[in-house]
């Protein structure tokens, strides 16, 4: 199984909004972790069966969910209101597709979502680079920044909802506040754990301030940094889904409300797997961009 | 003096939230706002003592918490239970994994409509959907945990010719518990979070999150903040419990070289 991102523990990974603290104890465990963990992969790789029949393993289950659903509605054991058939379904989803009303509402979800996320990490980096480097500021705002990030999105959302009404800002605060929290906490987080042979190695050479920025303290802490980056957006996700789901007239997470009062189950459904597919392209995305972003990490081994 | 001298460490935290406190109350009494909606910190308090003396804030309180703590003891069960399976058999892992990450995708509030239909808004479309939020992060975080035992270990255990039942309880379980461990702690954020997301999507009944939603709707800001703090408040406590938990279980792992 792949190394799934948006709930494992990584160290210095901060779950959801009120945090787990990655404590340095666990790094270390972590990196032998992951070293035994590599050279078990490998041993694997060369032992077990080629990549074609893990392939063809990965789909009796679905299809016999698929062939069960098919049943189950064909001889109406569920009413159609309930589950409605796989092909009411594909039929909706085409249908949406064609008129171009998936698209509409598909745009603007991604639209928010990444408006959101933009600004939840300036703000989320801003602020752990900040907290990382400065003793004095981590004294001053470190104990509110974790107060705030205790209540999770959805308790702000209903006084974000008083205070700004339920427009685009709404959206976008609570987007951006979903991505913040796990970028400054592990940006902090990883700015803080840089080992302090490294700066005593920039010492030896001379390295003046930006220098030891740029070539020793960002470098090293960049694997803590991105993997707050992806808890942050998959946090914004989610909260670009609940928030739809609450207060919204467009979108995916509409078009699923939409249909659960209409009591369209095959409109619910359809939007369901769009949800998981964005899902899923984002969070491939963003395992791409690590594999080129660290990748020198790994010549290591 | 500069500022790094100007207050003492350990009172700089509470700089901020003075701040805060003081510009609202300034805001209050000065009247630099004349929307309803900028209440006296003092109201807040009032309603706050109020709900308590009341009880209603723990009734809503008790069920909310009630549900959340059903909902995730039923996914982490499970979690746990399909999490071990997928670790200690790749088969399974090959049969089950990629339909299972697939799932995962869907982000986790999508399932409260469907839910909704299937299980009505009551309590149990609620745990349904809890349980579910706490299922997802302890069935990854316990595969991971079991599929990274050091293989060393396990060799040990033949050496040893360890039953199945004693490698798992010796070996396979200690070894993975950091990781199963964070598993539960995720999945009991998780479910806290999916409770207050339920609340308001599946109004019916009682609950710390109705309690806001009808605060909004009413615009009775001082019960939304006094909400937002409650809310606040049980997030910390939850998770402050599982750390204990979590450090008291693990303890061993800090000692256990230094025994000998």
């Amino acid at each position: 199984m792949e190394r799934s991102l948006p709930l494992r523990l990584d160290g210095v990974a901060s779950p959801l909004d009120v945090g787990i603290d990655g404590g340095d104890s666990n790094q270390r465990d972590t990196v032998l972790a992951r070293q035994s963990r590599a050279a078990w992969r490998r041993r694997v790789a060369e032992q077990t069966w080629p990549p074609l029949r893990d392939w063809l393993l990965a789909w009796p289950l679905p299809l016999a969910v698929l062939a069960l659903w098919a049943l189950a509605s064909h001889f109406e054991w569920i009413a159609p209101q309930v589950l409605p058939s796989p092909e009411a379904v594909a039929l909706t989803f085409k249908e949406a597709l064609v008129s171009g009303e998936l698209w509409a509402n598909l745009q603007i979800s991604l639209l928010r979502v990444l408006g959101g996320f933009a600004v939840g990490l300036v703000g989320g980096l801003a602020l752990g680079v900040v907290m990382g480097l400065s003793p004095t500021v981590k004294d001053y705002v470190y104990p509110i920044f974790k107060a705030f990030a205790q209540v999770p999105v959805l308790g702000w959302l209903p006084l974000l909802m008083l205070l700004v009404g339920i427009d685009e800002a709404l959206k976008i605060i609570l987007i951006s506040k979903a991505a913040l929290v796990p970028i400054a906490l592990n940006t902090y987080k990883g700015i803080q754990s840089v080992p302090t042979r490294f700066i005593e190695v920039g010492k030896v050479l001379k390295f003046t301030r930006w220098q030891m920025l740029g070539k020793v303290v960002f470098p090293a802490a960049l694997a803590p940094i991105w993997n707050g980056i992806r808890y942050g957006f998959t946090h914004a996700w989610l909260a670009l889904v609940v928030v739809e789901l609450l207060a919204s007239s467009e979108g995916l997470g509409f078009m699923i409300v939409y249909g659960r009062q209409l009591f369209q189950l095959d409109v619910v459904l359809a939007a369901v797997v769009v949800v998981g597919a964005v899902g899923y392209v984002l969070d491939k995305g963003l395992a791409a961009i690590e594999t080129r972003l660290l990748g020198w990490r790994k010549q290591a081994f | 003096m500069s500022a790094a001298t100007l207050v003492p460490r350990s009172l700089r935290g509470f700089v901020f939230p003075l701040v805060l406190l003081a510009l609202w109350w300034a805001a209050v009494r000065f009247g630099w706002s004349s929307s309803p909606l900028l209440v006296a910190p003092g109201q807040v308090w009032q309603t706050g003592v109020e709900q308590v003396i009341s009880g209603k804030v723990f009734a809503a309180l008790g069920a909310s918490l009630w549900r959340d703590l059903f909902g995730f003891a039923i996914g982490a069960s499970a979690g746990l239970g399909v999490g071990a399976l997928l670790g200690a058999s790749r088969l399974a892992e090959k049969l089950v994994g990629p339909s299972f990450h697939t799932l995962k995708q869907i982000s986790l509030f999508a399932w409260i409509p469907l839910l909704s239909v299937w299980f009505g808004l009551g309590d149990s479309a609620k745990v349904a959907f809890l349980s579910l939020a706490a299922f997802f992060p302890v069935v990854l975080n316990t595969f991971e945990g079991i599929r990274s035992v050091p293989a060393d270990l396990l060799e040990v255990a033949r050496v040893l010719k360890f039953s199945r039942t004693q490698a798992w309880v010796k070996l396979i379980l200690p070894a993975a518990s950091p990781s199963i461990f964070a598993g539960i702690h995720l999945g009991l954020i998780y479910a806290w979070l999916a409770t207050l997301g339920a609340e308001y999507l599946l109004v019916s009944g009682q609950g710390i999150g109705n309690l806001m939603i009808e605060g909004r709707e009413h615009f009775w800001m001082d019960m939304v903040l006094f909400g937002v703090f409650v809310v606040g408040l049980v997030g910390f406590t939850l998770n402050w419990i599982a750390s204990r938990i979590e450090a008291h279980s693990l303890a061993w792992r800090s000692r256990s070289v230094a025994q000998f």
